[in-house]
């Protein structure tokens, strides 16, 4: 892993910072420097917004074989989340059984550990998603 | 005015009972809730440490009144369970709210490091060199599997916005006792604490806590009856109680801020998410006493008075702490293993 690449990213993994066209208003996340619907109008006008970090189930796997990193929280669920803003993000949801996730669920962010680079690495933190209150 | 503007709590969603942890041990199940007045444990999930926690509590206080990053002069973050041994968590909470230009570090004080937090904050917004700080005891502490700290070593932690503007919660007097008693270590490198046993009874959470407290009444001429709540370290269920007897509180003052019955102990969060509890329900005028307890060992001693603010706050506005208490989805030996990583894998 390469520490100054999740650096450039750690705002908006741990505050879910994206960028808004002031243009056309589109929200994006991860966030652009340029709008792709308005181009070279967009061009260093973007300006930063933070999501709200609520969202819905718009769709989920259930992973069961899990990538490295991943053995002790298998089966464990990844999945898209619609935002109120406008971007899908692809998150994980914890603290749920599998077999409860719906698409349609209400969920919200949490800041939890994403990976961890062996024993002696750094440790990447950022958003993934629990169920809403019910 | 110098006190609490906002507050929050975060208390992860896994317990375990401690009478399962005594049937794998082979003690009798009802031994630790007896025993040590410990029905169960909470237990950070497979990715939450302290960090993690801390977010999360300073986030829940954020929920309650937005404080803009900018206006955070200092983050004081108290754990004996920090995820580096180098590199501060401080840092990590200074980004994630954006309080670029704070006074960041971290504390260790075993289980009074949240508390020596406040009293830094306290002391920074007391001397006008900052309009707003955070503390924050956060913990998700290691007990060695089959050890007495097995039933009780817990994982939660809260954050306190300390100001001088709409404070909920005025600071009256804060005090401290320290001496050199080792009644609980971890060396350098050694995964799991070592402690010694009763030793950590009289001559330390005992002598240090009572002596907190009556210097803290003496200055504040205050006794017990003028307390609505009061808050002790709470190590197991039976010490504080134990304690509060001995200084002339009541069962009643003390139940409300009790919460290792359930959650076990939460070190560094322990009397900051017992005051937020009590925070939760207070109302204007009420009195509170608070007095922690770290290992090493001293006492941190608060004599705070609720402000007619409170009701302005929207308390509503994240989880309070009991109903985080009763939010608990229990798991049992073999998966606690695996939350706490202390399985060994052989590949």
């Amino acid at each position: 892993m390469v520490v100054p690449r999740f650096w450039r990213e750690r705002r908006s993994r741990y505050s879910l910072i994206g960028t808004k066209c002031p243009v056309c208003g589109t929200v994006y996340f991860p966030p652009r420097s340029v709008c792709p619907k308005c181009g070279r109008k967009s061009v260093g006008k973007m300006e930063e917004v933070q999501l709200s970090g609520k969202g819905k189930v718009y769709s989920y796997t259930i992973v069961h074989q899990n990538v490295i990193g991943y053995k002790y929280q298998k089966p464990y669920v990844m999945a898209i989340i619609e935002t109120p803003e406008g971007p899908k993000l692809t998150g994980q949801i914890v603290d749920v059984e599998p077999e409860k996730v719906h698409i349609g669920m209400p969920v919200h962010a949490v800041f939890r550990r994403i990976a961890e680079d062996g024993k002696a690495g750094i440790i990447q933190y950022g958003y993934k998603f629990v169920p809403d209150e019910e | 005015m110098v006190g609490i503007v906002t507050y929050g709590s975060y208390i992860p969603l896994y317990r375990i009972k401690t009478a399962e942890i005594a049937r794998i041990w082979g003690d009798d199940p009802e031994h630790p809730e007896k025993g040590l007045g410990i029905k169960s444990k909470s237990v950070p999930a497979y990715d939450e440490d302290a960090a993690t926690i801390a977010v999360e509590a300073l986030r829940n206080a954020l929920r309650r009144k937005n404080i803009p990053g900018e206006k955070i002069g200092a983050i004081f973050v108290g754990s004996e369970s920090h995820p580096y041994a180098v590199k501060p968590t401080a840092s990590l909470i200074a980004e994630v709210v954006g309080a670029y230009k704070a006074h960041a570090a971290d504390l260790e004080f075993a289980c009074k490091a949240g508390t020596a937090a406040m009293q830094n904050v306290y002391a920074m917004v007391k001397a006008g060199m900052v309009d707003y700080g955070v503390a924050i005891g956060t913990d998700t502490s290691q007990g060695q599997p089959g050890d007495a700290l097995d039933y009780s070593a817990s994982a939660g932690g809260t954050a306190y916005i300390i100001g001088k503007d709409e404070v909920i919660a005025e600071i009256n007097h804060t005090v401290s006792f320290v001496t050199d008693t080792p009644d609980f270590w971890r060396r350098e490198g050694q995964r799991y604490p070592s402690h010694g046993g009763r030793f950590t009874g009289e001559p330390a959470y005992f002598k240090h806590i009572i002596t907190a407290a009556k210097m803290l009444m003496e200055k504040a001429s205050t006794e017990p009856k003028d307390y609505n709540y009061v808050i002790f370290h709470q190590p197991n269920g039976k010490f504080p109680l134990r304690v509060g007897k001995r200084l002339g509180f009541t069962k009643e003052q003390i139940q409300q801020g009790l919460l290792t019955p359930y959650i076990g102990n939460t070190y560094s969060g322990a009397t900051p998410t017992g005051l937020s509890a009590v925070l939760d329900v207070a109302k204007p005028g009420d009195r509170i006493l608070a007095v922690s307890f770290g290992s090493g060992a001293g006492s941190d001693a608060f004599d705070i008075t609720v402000t007619d603010e409170i009701e302005k706050l929207d308390r509503d506005a994240a989880p309070k702490v009991w109903d985080q208490i009763n939010r608990a989805k229990y798991i049992d030996y073999a998966q606690y293993l695996k939350f706490r990583r202390m399985i060994v894998e052989v590949d």
